[in-house]
Order: C-alpha cells, then sequence, then structure tokens
C-alpha cells in the first residue's frame, strides 16, 4: 500500500466496487477502503434485482443467484392476489457472494482493497479534497489522491466533510429491518409485495424467495411513520400473523433513501456513487443497479481527468448521471409520491381491477395506469419509464 | 447528578450500543454530523447534537431513546 494513489474509493459496495474498476480499468492507480472486516457483510438489503441490471456488469452465475424470478405478486389489504408474470427477467441475490465478485473484478482491474479501513476525515488542499484520514489497525493514518469517489452509502458523510448537501430528510429515509427465514413455502419464482397501513403504509412489505424455501423478509417505514411504530413492530407483526414459526437464520436493520439524487454530486476532488449520492431508484427502493451504474460513469470519467489531466473533467459527471438514470428517478419519484399514500381501500379496488386483466395482457405498466387512471400528468410518467 | 451537553443544553439523545446494529440510518437522517459510526461501535458527538430527535424516528429497531430527563455522563 502506497502513501498516495490517483483514486480512492471510500466503501466497498457494488457502487464502490464499479467506481474502483472502471477508474481502474484506463491504468490509473485506485485504493479502495471498506470499513467492515467483509466486503459484501452484513447485508443490508432486499437482493432483488433486473437481469439486465446485472448483466450490463457481470455475466449471470449461479453461485450468487438465490432465486431466479419471473412473477411479481402484488397483495391489497383485503388478501386480493394481483399477479403478473414478466417472464425470465430478474434475481434474487445472494449479496454476500454477489459483492465478493463485483470486488474481485475491480482487483483484477488492479484496484487495491482495504478492509477495517475506517474513513473518519479528508485531506484538502487549496480548498479542494486531496484524500482521506482513516483508521486501520487502532492507528489513525493519510492517503492522498487526486480524486475522492465516496461509496459510503446511506451515512454518506465522506460528502458532507467535502461541503456538500446529503444529508437525508428523514421523511425520505425508509428505515429497514429484514429477515432471512427458513420454512417459507411461497413459490420460489415470484417477488411478493403487502402493501397496506397495518402491513407496510407509504411503502410496501416484501417477501423475496432466496431458494429451499428460504426467504428474504422486510420492510422500510418513512421516519414520519417511525415516529409513531418502528419498521421492527411491522414485522413481528407480519411474521406473527403468517410465519409464527419459521426459523429466522438472519436479522438486520438497514436503511433505504427513497429521494431523487441530490442536488450536486461532484465537487473538486470529490464525486459521490451509490447510496451516498441517492442514486436509488424512488419507486422501488432498488439501488443495486443503478448504484453500479453511478459508479461506472464516475469512475469512468475519473479516470478519464487522469489519464488527461484535467480534473475539472470530473465535475461533468452531475450531467452523465442525469442523462443516463437522474431524469429516469425524477420520473419514477413522481409516480411514487402519486400513489404512496393510496388508503386500503384505494388498494384493494385497484388489486380488483387488476384482476380484471387477463393475466397474460398485465404487465406493470398497466399495473400503474390502473392505480393512477384518474391522474392524467402521471399517466404520461408511466408511459415514459414502463411498457405500458 | 451529571448530565452529557449537546449544543442546545442537556443532551436528551441516548443510543443503546449493545442493542444497535450499525445501519446508519440515524447517521444518514442526522442534519448536524453529530454520531460517529465504526463497524460496531457508535456514539453521538455531544457538542454537536441538537435533540432534534430525527435519529429517534429514523431507527428501525428502536434503539435510540429520547430522554427527557437527559443522558448521564
Amino acid at each position: 500500500m502506497k502513501n498516495e494513489y490517483d483514486i480512492i474509493v471510500v466503501g466497498a459496495g457494488p457502487a464502490g466496487s464499479m467506481a474502483a474498476r472502471f477508474a481502474a480499468e484506463q491504468g490509473v492507480s485506485v485504493l479502495m477502503l471498506e470499513k467492515d472486516r467483509d466486503v459484501g457483510y452484513p447485508v443490508r438489503c432486499g437482493e432483488a434485482i433486473s437481469k439486465a441490471g446485472v448483466e450490463e456488469f457481470i455475466p449471470s452465475d449461479d453461485k450468487w443467484i438465490a432465486a431466479k424470478i419471473s412473477k411479481f405478486s402484488f397483495n391489497a389489504p383485503d388478501g386480493s392476489e394481483a399477479i403478473v408474470d414478466f417472464g425470465d427477467a430478474g434475481y434474487v441475490l445472494e449479496r454476500r457472494i454477489f459483492d465478493y465478485e463485483l470486488a474481485r473484478t475491480a482487483a483484477e482491474a488492479g484496484a487495491e482493497i482495504v478492509t477495517r479501513a475506517y474513513v473518519n476525515g479528508l485531506l484538502f488542499n487549496d480548498g479542494k479534497v486531496s484524500g482521506v484520514k482513516y483508521e486501520l489497525n487502532g492507528e489513525q493514518k493519510e492517503v492522498t489522491a487526486k480524486v475522492v469517489i465516496a461509496a459510503d452509502g446511506v451515512e454518506s458523510r465522506v460528502g458532507r466533510w467535502a461541503g456538500l448537501e446529503t444529508h437525508i430528510d428523514f421523511r425520505d429515509m425508509e428505515s429497514a429491518v429484514q429477515i432471512t427465514a427458513a420454512n417459507i413455502p411461497v413459490n420460489q419464482d415470484t417477488l411478493y409485495f403487502y402493501f397496506g397501513k397495518d402491513v407496510a403504509p407509504n411503502g410496501y412489505f416484501w417477501v423475496f424467495p432466496k431458494g429451499h424455501n428460504k426467504a428474504n423478509i422486510g420492510l422500510g417505514v418513512s421516519g414520519l411513520i417511525g415516529k409513531k411504530k418502528s419498521a421492527l413492530s411491522f414485522l413481528d407483526d407480519f411474521m406473527n400473523k403468517h410465519y409464527p414459526n419459521a426459523p429466522v437464520l438472519t436479522k438486520i436493520a438497514g436503511g433505504v433513501p427513497c429521494s431523487i439524487t441530490l442536488d450536486k454530486i461532484s465537487a473538486p476532488g470529490i464525486m459521490l456513487v451509490g447510496d451516498a449520492a441517492r442514486q436509488v431508484n424512488p419507486l422501488s427502493g432498488g439501488g443495486i443497479a443503478s448504484g453500479m451504474i453511478g459508479g461506472k460513469i464516475a469512475g469512468t470519467i475519473a479516470g478519464q481527468a487522469i489519464k488527461q489531466n484535467k480534473l475539472e473533467h470530473i465535475l461533468t459527471y452531475d450531467k452523465a448521471w442525469k442523462d443516463r438514470l437522474g431524469k429516469r428517478h425524477e420520473t419514477f419519484n413522481r409516480i411514487k409520491e402519486g400513489i404512496y399514500n393510496f388508503s386500503d381501500d384505494k388498494f384493494n379496488s385497484i388489486a380488483h381491477s387488476v384482476l380484471k386483466i387477463p393475466i397474460e395482457k398485465r404487465t406493470l405498466g398497466k399495473v400503474f395506469t390502473t392505480a393512477l387512471i384518474n391522474n392524467p400528468s402521471l399517466l404520461v410518467d408511466i408511459a415514459k419509464v414502463f411498457v405500458v | 447528578m451529571n448530565y452529557r451537553q449537546a449544543k442546545t443544553g442537556k443532551l436528551m439523545i441516548e443510543i443503546l450500543p449493545d442493542k444497535c446494529d450499525f445501519c446508519g440510518c440515524c447517521v444518514g437522517v442526522c442534519p448536524e454530523d453529530a454520531i460517529e459510526l465504526k463497524e460496531a461501535e457508535i456514539f453521538v458527538i455531544d457538542p454537536r447534537c441538537t435533540n432534534c430527535a430525527k435519529c429517534v424516528w429514523s431507527c428501525p429497531i428502536e434503539v435510540i431513546k429520547f430522554n427527557k430527563n437527559g443522558v448521564p455522563v
């Protein structure tokens, strides 16, 4: 390990690993620092992703695919279940293996990786970020870089130290708790979503199969709901009702920042990627694929900036992200705002309407169109992001 | 009794580290960057805290308490 790198990436989740990889592939020196002792663990995630979202980055591999998904099941408060079949298009991952493999691709491209390295401050030179301070094995150290890429997740402290506004409104924070349980006899090719004020107000409760009747089960609740009732309490209620005797293999908390991307995700010497930049699809709460895309764009631009010795080039990242996904996330956010506070009666009536559509004609686009039929401006947004 | 002192007076935010899962929700919503979180260690940085309670509302597993009487040293 050196005292100086072209690029330092803080955090070795999917966004950090892709930033490190796409930067290193251009022949610049890259160091990725991870706070935890393990890349990919603990897993704080529902683990569902589209096949296309994965395969832009890594060929599908059964060793990190827990289940192959072809159906969504939407469950209304009155028990109505509407299934949407979308073909062979998704996975539930084993993130603890998947994240390892992503980090491996970064390492193969030439990035160095150090775990248990806790970044606790930034170095500045002439008002510009020029490296990080970190703690390793109880010792305080420093390492300099031309560009720091912050992939430090929902906490997003590195960005604030650089002067960017990164703290998330508590109403947009989906504070989540999840378990992996055994003996959950659901279809192993279906993602189950449950709606309603008693189950998951202003969001959804998920049951995602993980093979052999294991399932990733959980929910997130906004801080507005959390004021009155915690995610843990909702989870306990659901399990007591549906699976009171299911053995729980893991139980863990996590947070999903469900908002549009931050106004500013780069500044001299610093770029933000993944959850730290709020690159999460605000409608689904999915952030693996979009974080990897953010990481790829940032890593590529940072590598180019260094090779061309034009560090100001990193400031083009904001627009590049916006054009690839940022604007699309704004559309998803408008759709979310149209539906997030529907009443239980409304969810029931949507389910009843969707059930009247023959299953071979049901698409996600049709489901959202049914939900928002009285909101013409959002129908335009739905047409932008879904096949209707 | 001596109490820990926040930016706005007596510190009222109390994190129960033995029950914490170190997920980072509280850190993400803290407007003052007043929570330090390592791999398995968490604490409030007292002089930055304004007792706003956003961390309390955002904790998914109820390990942050608002202690009206103040947190003793």
